[in-house]
């Protein structure tokens, strides 16, 4: 075994641990995570003036 | 529950003044150099030559123009996801003089000829040290922020935020490794086809990470807030990211297709590049399609029509870049005006646009106000712009085809049919078209300067108070 098949075998561990990464993406135990932290930016009203402090349902921003 | 802590507004809003600044200054130094092809007579001296400011150009443009407009961003972004301040705003504070000082060091080096020659990285050893010392200290700011933040989710802007100071911080250091002469002059550290392969590996991942996942993490965040709805798919965005990281580091061979580079290398290269168009497209769609069942505020808000634009331009440009990376592709277009006009869809289209829009987001909210002095004057200044990057690129792309085919273009007996100064005579009308482009997006520049000097005119710096976030989750 050369250093090549190293190489091999590291592109073929990425592509496989890409694939892991897709799948876990799309898999229902990620979903709660990523709805929280797709509201992430609403949490926070940054338009000046009316900084409540925290965040109100409907909120406005610009 | 607020705290009386105020986020650091202050390296955003120098970081945000100066994006608009560089921005000019750049693109003016485009314009001369497009008018220079135009009328030579205007190369009137060394260090007004093409040769010279060319390199000022791209430097100055995605640099300090876009290097600004990232920092500006993702200063603020990071803040406000993690409703907490900036970890160490000292550090931010030198960041911010630091990058000012080496956009002057580099406008002063440049047209006095001080340069290593490599594209994109041509700044000395000494400029390049600095540049490594402001970089890591952007990044200790970076990530010592996300750490002591207060939500336990990292939002997804940040991620690409922090893939690209990283990145960049790795292929800063690794492609400028050089061996030094003198002061002003150094040699790379390698030699040969591994200079020119790591050359293209740092160039393409410029391109890959300073200029797209950087401005992916603002596309992220800009275009959920102004268009107040949460980005399509969140998970598309893990894919999307994940995706851009395993794939972008590949692509660099496909600048040096038909060189001394080994065949296969080449060969990855051009696969990887196509590969590239999936995660591309896929982010493209995950911000347009977050607008979906909110496209009438596209007609009204010109903000969210910079931002939108944008991202149709990144899908243009990560289309045709694939493209061209096919070799029997980019056998006719390397060396031509289509690779200029390539990167200026990219850069004008997707770059410039993105920047300009969230720069328009922020500008306000620095000086606690709701919106810019002019809404008007944002529409102008999108329809001067759109029109201004549609003639550069359309007269690039008949420029660049019609060099490629009259450079191969050969007679029965195997005699080239033109002469290199035919293909240059017949490229006047484009180039002249081009600088018409570049003018009107200079245009476009100076009345967002106009703009914005008369938002923050009189009003005083505004810090908003740190927000904390919502017990659980709101």
């Amino acid at each position: 075994m050369d250093i090549n098949d190293l190489r091999s075998i590291l592109t073929v561990l990425a592509f496989l641990c890409f694939l892991g990464i897709a799948a876990w993406a799309y898999s229902s135990k990620a979903k709660k995570g990523f709805d929280e932290a797709a509201q992430l930016p609403f949490a926070d009203d940054d338009m000046p003036g009316s900084e409540a402090g925290h965040r109100k349902e409907g909120k406005k921003n610009g | 529950m607020q705290s009386q802590a105020t986020y650091n507004y202050k390296v955003v809003r120098q970081f945000a003044i100066m994006t608009v600044v560089w921005g000019i200054v750049g693109m003016l130094v485009g314009v001369i150099v497009a008018a220079q092809l135009v009328w030579p007579e205007l190369n009137f001296a060394e260090w007004f030559h093409f040769g010279r400011l060319r390199p000022l150009h791209t430097n100055a443009v995605i640099f300090a123009f876009g290097g600004c407009a990232l920092f500006a961003t993702s200063y603020y972004v990071v803040q406000r996801t993690c409703h907490t301040t900036l970890f160490a705003p000292g550090l931010a504070q030198f960041t911010f003089w630091g990058w000012q000082l080496i956009i002057v060091l580099a406008a002063i080096t440049l047209p006095l000829g001080i340069t290593s020659g490599k594209e994109y990285a041509e700044l000395e050893w000494p400029i390049d040290i600095l540049i490594a010392v402001v970089w890591v200290s952007y990044a200790l700011v970076f990530f010592g922020t996300v750490a002591k933040r207060k939500t336990s989710h990292i939002y997804v802007a940040n991620w690409f935020f922090g893939a690209f100071i990283l990145t960049v911080a790795l292929l800063h250091i690794v492609n400028s490794a050089a061996i030094p002469v003198s002061l002003t002059k150094s040699y790379s550290a390698y030699a040969g086809v591994q200079d020119a392969m790591i050359q293209w590996w740092y160039g393409h991942n410029a391109v890959g990470f300073f200029l797209t996942a950087g401005f992916l993490g603002m596309m992220y965040y800009f275009v959920p807030k102004q268009a107040d709805r949460p980005v399509y798919s969140y998970r598309l965005s893990v894919v999307h990211f994940w995706a851009l990281i395993f794939t972008y580091m590949w692509a660099g061979p496909h600048h040096l297709h038909y060189t001394a580079l080994p065949d296969w290398t080449q060969s990855v290269g051009m696969l990887f590049s196509l590969i590239l168009l999936a995660p591309s497209w896929g982010g493209m769609i995950n911000g347009i399609m977050t607008l979906s069942g909110a496209w009438h505020k596209l007609r009204t808000d010109p903000i969210l029509k910079f931002l939108i634009t944008s991202l149709s331009f990144y899908g243009m440009s990560t289309f045709e870049g694939p493209m061209m990376s096919v070799k029997t592709v980019n056998a006719l277009s390397h060396y031509t005006d289509w690779t200029v006009g390539h990167v200026h869809s990219g850069a004008l289209g997707w770059v410039a646009m993105v920047s300009i829009g969230s720069i328009y987001y922020l500008l306000p909210r620095m000086y606690g106000k709701t919106e810019m002095y002019s809404t008007k004057l944002i529409t102008t200044h999108f329809w001067v712009a759109t029109i201004g990057v549609v003639l550069y690129i359309a007269s690039m792309w008949i420029a660049g085809v019609m060099q490629g085919l009259m450079w191969r273009a050969t007679n029965p007996d195997g005699t080239l049919t033109y002469s290199f100064v035919e293909s240059v005579k017949a490229s006047y009308p484009f180039w002249s078209i081009r600088l018409l482009g570049g003018v009107l997006f200079l245009g476009g520049m100076l009345i967002m300067f106009y703009n914005m000097v008369k938002t923050i005119s009189g009003q005083k710096a505004y810090d908003a108070p740190v927000v904390a976030p919502a017990a659980a989750h709101a």
